[in-house]
């Protein structure tokens, strides 16, 4: 008869083994951790169109994230996507005037908040809605835009080159 | 020690109790193919009963509708009054604590070791403490001359000693009544002897009913109390040893003396030789 | 009109493998209560099951993840994100490769040990003999085997998932030098906890079938060398076909 002892210290590590895996998958490849730690802060804001935004993305300034989107909505009385933002009070010093723009990390990469810090000397709190805006940048909208200029012959050339986006910059 | 089949106040009791086991008029059929027709026999308690009979007359097929592994189309199957055939899953599993079974090959478990095998029925049906467990299969182990094998392992073992771990193992619950399948087949003559003698001790020495099926007329000889034949799905022949040398029928003639041609026929049933020989067909 | 009544007959023999399964499935289940009362038994199926599969397991993961740190790199490059290696990867062997992969493995593995376990027990009396002894072998036998096999092969999917991802990393940011921090940081933020519970789930699944497929074939397993040997063949083609057909229809469930 088998040894019941080296059975069961093999099948203790097995169970072990399968455990640990399940802890790195769920802790070190899934966004889990956007939980932020610490305190936080909701601000809003109110876009156009966002694309293929999701809740859970980043919110990052200069590169670095500083949060997570917590939620998107639609607002049927401004026909707006309301997009709230979930920030780590370790970063409360974001002026009121800066500009959040959906971005795309590389060409397959996903949609991420990106803010750009304005200059005034008030700072966002809970609740406060960022105003200045930039939208998804949608491409067929950019072909859209290439292709009347073209119509349009000689035109104005350089207005296909801004971002489908500028337009609705408040 | 075990929980034991009280009989079934409903099932009517034989009336000669001095029968373990009695078959009534039994049918079976597999497929269109009858086994049975019409089996009458009855197993004396505390003897030694041989069925014999040719190859394919369905001996084991009559110790699976004892041990109520099937079920008769037709006919009464009692043990100990207990109709077999009636019997729920649990009732059924009851009664075959009161019977033990021995394998052709001795069917022991083959991922556990000869102790183990002889103390799974034990482990699985009581709470028994490892002391008194251990106590059990050594007694049963010695009864058949095994106990220094205890720690090997069944593929270790050879034809004949795995067929006296299984008898160990079938005698671990005291069982009233142990069936042997073919208990002699491909033994040497050291090995037989050895089944042979067992056969006789546990039966003598402990009053337990046996029921061998085998077709080794010559051991059997010394065995048997009382002898059934078997042939076309019927008894063919029942009696002492003495007495079934000696009878008339034909079928009984050719098994009991090892005749090539009889009743069985030495040639399977064929077109005529010579007529196929010149025909050129196959 | 042979063709016809061939195929009438196929047909009536496939559906009643079918209920016959489900039938036994059902057998199983009813004693599956009583088995936990032994829980030793059912460690050791875990033991035969997942321990035993854990060097295959672990070695197809760490190549799987390797190729498709290979192939991944080389498609993302062209787009110029490779920085999209960690998800893509992740993505696949979460959802994908890691259950259905895990579940060949495994069925290949543990499946055919266990009809071919099963099948040899029923080839040597053994299965009768325990009847005889008045202990039921789904309970004693096959209970516990499938048991073992439902609870170890999502460990063992999770298992192969991890170590596919070391093996992605290795290749991707060890050989390939696509930046760490991004590797990681764009997996973490594409993929999500739901991915996870839908790979596990679909462990979860492909175990339950394949355990079941392998305890009935060897169980029902014709008491012959030979027909043992096909009870092993049949499990693994079943197993394979069936992992396939649940995959799909799992994949349309969640997605």
């Amino acid at each position: 008869m088998r040894s019941t002892r080296a059975v069961e210290i093999s099948t203790g590590l097995f169970v072990l083994l399968g455990f640990a895996s399940l802890f790195f998958l769920v802790t070190q490849i899934t966004n889990r951790e956007l939980a932020i730690s610490g305190g936080s802060y909701q601000v809003n804001a109110q876009f156009e169109n966002v694309g293929s935004l999701k809740p859970g993305a980043a919110v990052s300034m200069a590169g670095v994230t500083i949060g997570r989107v917590d939620s998107i909505g639609y607002d049927q009385q401004i026909y707006k996507a309301v997009v709230k933002l979930r920030i780590s009070s370790a970063y409360n010093r974001i002026p009121t005037d800066s500009d959040a723009a959906i971005m795309t990390s590389g060409l397959l990469g996903g949609q991420y908040i990106g803010i750009t810090a304005g200059g005034a000397e008030e700072f966002l709190k809970e609740g406060d809605r960022i105003e200045l805006v930039q939208d998804a940048f949608v491409l067929e909208n950019l072909i859209n835009q290439l292709f009347a200029t073209f119509a349009r012959g000689s035109g104005d050339a350089s207005k296909a080159n801004e971002p489908a986006a500028e337009e609705t910059k408040q | 020690m075990l929980q034991s089949v009280t009989a079934q106040p409903e099932v009517a009791r034989s009336a000669a109790t001095d029968y373990i086991v009695e078959i009534r008029d039994v049918h079976y059929s597999v497929g269109n193919r009858p086994i049975f027709s019409g089996l009458t026999m009855s197993i004396p308690r505390g003897r030694i009963t041989a069925v014999m009979g040719p190859s394919g007359t369905g001996k084991t097929t009559l110790l699976r509708l004892v041990t109520g592994q099937i079920k008769p189309d037709r006919g009464q199957i009692l043990f100990d009054g207990v109709d077999v055939s009636r019997l729920s899953r649990q009732e059924l599993y009851d009664l075959r604590m009161r019977m033990g079974m021995l394998f052709q090959n001795g069917a022991l478990l083959t991922d556990i070791d000869v102790f183990e095998n002889v103390a799974f029925p034990l482990r699985e049906h009581t709470d028994l403490p490892d002391s008194l467990i251990r106590n059990i299969v050594l007694t049963k182990l010695q009864a058949v001359g095994l106990r220094g094998a205890a720690q090997l392992m069944p593929s270790e073992l050879s034809g004949g000693m795995a067929r006296r771990v299984a008898l160990a193992r079938a005698m671990a619950t005291d069982p009233e009544m142990l069936i042997y399948d073919e208990p002699f087949t491909g033994l040497d003559p050291i090995s037989m002897g050895m089944i042979v003698r067992l056969v006789r001790q546990m039966n003598y020495a402990l009053g337990i009913t046996s029921i061998v099926v085998s077709h080794d007329v010559e051991e059997l000889s010394i065995l048997a109390d009382t002898s059934y034949i078997i042939a076309g799905g019927k008894v063919a022949a029942a009696g002492t040893f003495v007495e079934l040398k000696d009878h008339a029928s034909e079928i009984v003639n050719q098994f009991m003396n090892g005749l090539a041609d009889g009743p069985v026929p030495f040639h399977y049933p064929a077109p005529d030789y010579y007529e196929q020989l010149l025909s050129g067909k196959s | 009109m042979n063709l016809l009544r061939e195929l009438l007959e196929n047909l009536r023999q496939f559906i009643a493998t079918i209920g016959a399964t489900t039938l036994f499935l059902g057998r199983v289940l009813a004693q599956v209560p009583r088995a936990f009362l032994r829980p030793g038994l059912i460690i050791e199926q875990v033991h035969n099951a997942g321990a035993l599969s854990l060097v295959i397991i672990m070695t197809c993961g760490l190549f799987v993840g390797a190729v498709l740190g290979l192939q991944g790199y080389d498609l993302l490059q062209r787009f110029g994100s490779e920085d999209a290696l960690g998800t893509a990867a992740a993505l696949a062997l979460v959802k994908e490769l890691g259950p259905v992969v895990t579940a060949l493995l495994f069925a290949g593995r543990a499946g055919t040990a266990l009809a071919s376990e099963i099948g040899l027990m029923r080839a040597t009396d053994q299965l009768t003999a325990m009847e005889m002894m008045a202990v039921d072998p789904i309970r004693r036998v096959v209970a516990p085997r499938f048991l073992g096999g439902v609870l170890a092969m999502p460990l063992l999917t999770v298992i192969f998932i991890a170590i596919g991802i070391f093996g992605v990393q290795v290749v991707g940011v060890q050989l390939f030098g696509v930046d760490s921090a991004s590797f990681w940081s764009q997996m973490r933020s594409s993929v999500g906890v739901d991915d996870v519970y839908e790979g596990i789930i679909k462990g979860c699944v492909f175990g339950f079938a394949c355990s079941l497929i392998a305890v009935y074939e060897g169980y029902t397993a014709t008491p012959t060398a030979e027909g043992v040997g096909r009870a092993t063949t049949r499990t693994v083609v079943t197993s394979a076909v069936l992992t396939l057909i649940l995959d799909y229809m799992l994949t349309a469930l969640m997605l």
